[in-house]
């Protein structure tokens, strides 16, 4: 056989067949840690921090209720004030009945007590709207509530 | 080139990366890393018209604390802050189980649940502790939900106290742990020292 002279001079290129194992890494590592995000936030809030938390268990039987201050580019229609916020449009404490029950008509009939309702609000509302809500989902038989908070580190949460 | 018949093409993976890096990009623009955690709390049922009032408890049990709009607090008819509302909590929790007679404290009394007898003997007082939490329509989000933590700080702790003088291990070791009787060991804890904070109906303070 002719022996090959062995006098390379260019350098092989880098292979990038690897490249897209990085990328896909990195798009099941979201894919696994974030939830698809169903509605869009229209309230703004900044969640208060707690030490005694626990973890919600089942995202799937969780019920999100917002209560905060408009996003500002609503602000000038909506005004100042904090608003609640149920599924994708702003509400009143009177219209959680109803979403009470569109909550319960969507899962399963063993799983209704398990319903959680989570309460988002933001650290300046005043107790009277978070009371109102509160009364209405007692009307309505929700009875199983978790107020949104963040874990704490250490700190003791003060004023 | 000669040869270049023989020579596998090989496909450019540089393009690859770039389908990848939009499917990437979809999922950061759709998600939210929500924060999934809080204070769990159970709802009273809602009162009915034609149900009797509930028998009426001693002032001595009830731990009463008031926040007004001003987000100012009120403990036992005492001014507080909300950091040691914990340590003022845990001390009424616990009681004083060797000195009935202390009007301050609350009462105690023996337990027929079989469990208690079952890890704590016959007579073990159980104190017949209630938090009694009244805000005003005006009292801040932030001071009400430092008040909710607090009081389960200050239950998490008496909790701790009494599983680990009695099981030597903390209560939440006991509740999570594997074993059947750990498990059950917390829940006899549990009702040793239950969270029973009532919440009133806000009005003006």
């Amino acid at each position: 056989m002719q022996i090959r002279k062995k006098g390379k001079k260019t350098v092989p290129p880098v292979s990038t067949a690897s490249l897209p194992d990085i990328v896909f890494m990195l798009l099941f590592f979201f894919m696994v840690t974030t939830v698809m995000r169903e509605t869009s936030l229209k309230v703004q809030h900044v969640i208060p921090k707690a030490k005694q938390v626990a973890k919600l268990e089942r995202k799937s039987l969780v019920a999100y209720i917002h209560i905060g201050p408009p996003l500002k580019p609503l602000q000038s229609i909506m005004g100042t004030e904090p608003r609640i916020q149920l599924d994708d449009a702003f509400a009143t404490p009177a219209d959680i009945p109803t979403f009470v029950e569109s909550v319960k008509s969507e899962t399963n009939e063993a799983e209704v007590p398990l319903l959680t309702y989570s309460l988002k609000v933001d650290v300046k509302t005043k107790m009277g709207i978070v009371v109102d809500v509160k009364q209405e989902l007692r009307k309505a038989n929700a009875l199983k509530i978790n107020y949104s908070t963040s874990r704490a580190i250490d700190k003791v949460v003060g004023l | 080139m000669a040869g270049s018949k023989r020579e596998i093409q090989e496909i450019n993976a540089g393009s690859m990366a770039d389908i990848a890096f939009l499917l990437l990009i979809f999922f950061l623009v759709t998600t939210t890393m929500d924060v999934d955690t809080g204070l769990m709390r159970v709802l009273p049922p809602p009162i009915l018209e034609d149900v009797p009032p509930p028998p009426p408890v001693k002032m001595r049990n009830v731990f009463v604390v008031l926040a007004n709009s001003a987000d100012n607090l009120l403990v036992e008819d005492e001014y507080m802050q909300v950091e040691d509302l914990k340590d003022a909590a845990k001390e009424f929790i616990i009681g004083r189980p060797n000195n009935p007679g202390d009007e301050r404290f609350p009462e105690f009394k023996a337990s027929d649940d079989p469990l208690i007898i079952k890890y704590f003997g016959a007579n073990y007082p159980i104190s017949k502790q209630i938090v009694s939490l009244q805000n005003d329509r005006g009292t801040s989000y932030q001071l009400y939900i430092a008040i909710q933590d607090q009081l389960a700080t200050a239950y998490s702790e008496v909790r701790d106290q009494v599983a680990m003088s009695q099981f030597g291990k903390k209560y939440d070791e006991l509740k999570d742990s594997k074993s059947k009787e750990d498990n059950e060991k917390a829940k006899a804890v549990r009702k040793l020292i239950p969270q029973r904070i009532s919440e009133a109906e806000p009005k003006g303070i």
